[in-house]
């Protein structure tokens, strides 16, 4: 089967409409099938019908995405409790170790993003994986720092990832890879992104899944869970007012 | 002695301006050895085939074994001749027929 290719980090302010039809075109050239551009504010409504359309007139699906920043606990259980029924996906910026534990064990984390330039704050380690994994969080790897990184601040980076990704994998945690670029001129393939990823350990079906089946699955089962019709996990209304 | 695989890569480049051939093979030469050093880039048993100036694909060679290095660090180049660029591969091949019977190279 043809896989689709999704990438969940094009990190383009969505007020910059130009830059942004501009990234979704050449998005939709290179083979993706769904892009998601993140959210740091809630959006007004104007604001994501607009990005729907210029993903719509590109022929790509379009993914809502909420980037939280929080500042201490309390905060990201505020946001998660306002937005998450706003967006198919909500992805923690962990630069805390609190902030990283609570957001790894709440249910309502799609994803856990790391500073990529400071390696002090990447706190993926064991006990995060396995919080993670007893919830069900993905690890998102943006593969942007590779690319802006050269010498010894590269060979660091790579470091932190192959220890991380293989404690995801040991741990059973889903890993995705994401673009994570600014600017257009660092976008790539999928195929070129998941080729990215054999630097940090990922087998080439492991690194294809992270920018295809992945990130999907996890669009696909809160699209689900956002579905007026849904209950509880295998439960949802089927009919209402009548004999079936 | 075992044959050698050989696989053959026909690239997008992706940027203003032509470079010449020899541009564009010290920018895969020097992302090759970037990351994975002198010997890892002397494994590759790199070569160019081909270099389509007018629409800017380039063909290149490479051994089988070492496809995956190849091809990330296709993906690692940001500049050729000191100005932005990227590199996209189109398709790889076990032949120069089939690679071109698929692209009109």
């Amino acid at each position: 089967m043809k896989r689709s290719f999704v990438d969940l980090h094009l990190k383009i302010a969505p007020k910059e409409t130009h830059a942004l039809q501009n990234a979704v075109q050449r998005a939709t050239k290179f083979g993706y099938r769904h892009i998601a551009v993140p959210f740091t504010f809630e959006p007004s409504l104007q604001e994501i019908e607009n990005i729907k359309n210029i993903c719509k007139n590109a022929g790509i699906n379009p993914i809502l995405r909420a980037d939280l920043h929080p500042q201490n606990e309390h905060e990201l259980m505020n946001s998660l409790r306002r937005l998450r029924r706003k967006f198919d996906i909500i992805c923690v910026i962990c630069d805390d170790k609190e902030i990283s534990r609570q957001a790894a064990k709440d249910r309502r984390v799609d994803l856990l993003n790391f500073p990529n330039f400071d390696f002090r704050k990447r706190f993926f380690d064991r006990s995060e994986a396995e919080l993670a994994h007893s919830g069900i969080a993905a690890l998102e790897v943006d593969v942007a720092p590779l690319l802006v990184l050269a010498g010894p601040s590269r060979v660091r980076f790579l470091s932190c990832l192959r220890r991380e990704v293989a404690i995801a994998k040991t741990f059973g945690v889903p890993l995705v890879v994401s673009s994570g670029v600014t600017e257009e001129r660092f976008m790539r393939m999928p195929r070129d992104m998941a080729s990215l990823s054999y630097l940090f350990g990922l087998a080439s079906v492991e690194a294809l899944d992270a920018v295809s089946t992945n990130p999907l699955a996890i669009v696909l089962r809160n699209r689900k869970k956002l579905d007026d019709g849904f209950i509880a996990p295998g439960v949802r209304v089927v009919m209402e007012g009548g004999v079936l | 002695m075992k044959r050698m695989k050989r696989r053959y890569l026909a690239l997008q480049l992706e940027m203003d301006g032509v470079p010449s051939e020899k541009e564009f093979m010290d920018a895969v030469w020097g992302s090759v050895s970037g990351l994975y050093g002198e010997v890892g880039a002397s494994l590759t048993s790199l070569a160019l085939i081909s270099f389509d100036v007018s629409c800017k694909v380039v063909v290149i060679r490479t051994s089988l074994e070492t496809l995956d290095f190849l091809r990330t660090s296709l993906a690692c180049i940001t500049s050729v001749a000191g100005k932005v660029a990227c590199v996209h591969v189109l398709a790889v091949s076990g032949t120069i027929k089939a690679l071109f019977n698929g692209f009109n190279v």
